[in-house]
């Protein structure tokens, strides 16, 4: 699952949908984790990424991780690998 | 560059909760620049706060309704003209463009132009007509049927699912989920804006807008897609948001090729969960949030102006997408002076 293209975020975690015109804040970590989806990453890069910085362990992040990909596409952030 | 030098005419000064588009027309009109401009307004009664707005307007003449007869409002316009000498003038209600459009070659005679869709434009895309309109350019629209009386309204069962729209011919929509409802509104509506009311479907979705102004040839001129992101309890958007859909550009494309749209225009669109778009009302004048599109980048009212004047305009390529406006109230301190001049002078 990938970002789709035209979405903006801004550094304060901001995000602009320029199709529907909604808008959303989310917190540091989650901005974060868009920020390393944007640069198209996989999910077993960006779970590294965050286990090497954070103090978390796998079986958290990815429970978290993924209700955070099922709130972007609910919210239509999200689209489906090519 | 020389500015254009231009006595320029509005109607729609009632920049009310539900708000004409005069005041932002003529604000976009002068902050373009590109005029120099004495601005004439037209109103219909005395209250309207644009009236009162000098910064705007130089000089405020007060008009007789459409439904008093094409022949009285030329009548006062030769008048005005005569003191005035007017080069254009933008009509910016839909319920006297009949008969600005009707007058339009008597206005011409008196050297006023006009930059209106014509008559057959203007019905074609009628409230009433939306279902062959939608048939015979291959757009969505939703089911419509208008009714004329409280007898037509049982049968509408056969035809419809509830909820339905119910929706003046010029003017105001309700929701209806019951035959009783539908009577409710169908009094109201009747009662101010006349017959036929339209029943239309009920498309679930978002829904969005588009400005956009027609050369008269197929071409469009430009267009600015924006979601109310903040709407009255009359249903107006009181702030919003451009949008970057290119599907709703697209659409707007089609229409004002397909329909060789002359002027400017408002889509109202649903677009549903699967993002199909259903036009459901093609308003034939500039929106009151066109000024959202002039912070956009795209100066549509000035572009309008110049047509009128057969100047050459070039498309507007790009606007920002993102840009919002939101919209307040404020109070005038109006003497009663100037109340009373154009109660009893109809001048001011």
């Amino acid at each position: 699952m990938k970002l789709k293209k035209n979405i903006a975020i801004s550094e304060s975690g901001f995000i602009f949908d320029p199709n529907t015109g909604e808008s959303f804040s989310i917190n540091p970590i989650g901005a974060e984790i868009i920020g390393i989806m944007k640069l198209g990453k996989s999910t077993d890069e960006i779970q590294s990424s965050i286990l090497d910085k954070y103090d978390v362990d796998a079986a958290s992040f990815e429970k978290y991780y993924y209700d955070f990909l099922n709130m972007l596409k609910q919210y239509n952030l999200v689209e489906e690998d090519e | 560059m020389s500015k254009i030098k231009l006595t320029l005419a509005a109607t729609g000064l009632n920049n009310t909760d539900n708000p004409g588009p005069g005041i932002p027309v003529i604000r976009s009109i002068r902050e373009s620049g590109e005029f120099d401009m004495r601005v004439v307004g037209l109103a219909y009664e005395t209250l309207e706060p644009g009236i009162y707005m000098h910064d705007l307007i130089d000089k405020v003449y007060q008009v007789p309704y459409p439904s008093e007869g094409s022949d009285n409002l030329i009548k006062r316009l030769e008048y005005i003209n005569s003191i005035e000498n007017i080069d254009v003038l933008i009509p910016n209600f839909d319920a006297e463009l009949y008969t600005f459009i009707k007058s339009s070659s008597a206005l011409q005679k008196m050297g006023i132009r006009t930059f209106l869709p014509t008559l057959q434009q203007l019905e074609e895309r009628n409230k009433v007509n939306l279902p062959e309109f939608g048939k015979k350019y291959d757009i969505n629209v939703p089911l419509s049927r208008p009714i004329l009386g409280h007898s037509e309204i049982l049968s509408l069962r056969d035809e419809f699912e509830f909820p339905v729209m119910v929706k003046g011919k010029f003017y105001d929509a309700y929701i209806a989920y019951n035959e009783e409802q539908i009577k409710m509104h169908f009094n109201k509506i009747s009662a101010k804006w006349g017959l036929p009311i339209i029943i239309q479907e009920f498309v679930k979705g978002t829904e969005v807008n588009v400005v956009a102004l027609g050369d008269g040839k197929g071409n469009t001129i430009g267009a600015v897609p924006m979601r109310k992101q903040y709407i009255t309890d009359k249903g107006k958007a009181w702030g919003g948001i451009t949008l970057g859909d290119e599907n709703m550009l697209s659409l707007t494309r089609k229409i004002i090729k397909a329909t060789n749209w002359k002027g400017g225009m408002e889509l109202e669109l649903i677009k549903t969960t699967k993002n199909s778009l259903y036009v459901i009302e093609i308003n034939p004048r500039i929106p009151a949030w066109v000024y959202l599109a002039v912070g956009a980048g795209q100066n549509l009212p000035a572009a309008l102006v110049k047509l009128a004047l057969d100047y050459k305009v070039p498309h507007f390529k790009q606007y920002d997408i993102g840009k919002m406006f939101v919209r307040y109230s404020y109070d005038m301190i109006v003497g009663l002076k100037e109340f009373e001049s154009l109660s009893t002078r109809g001048e001011l």
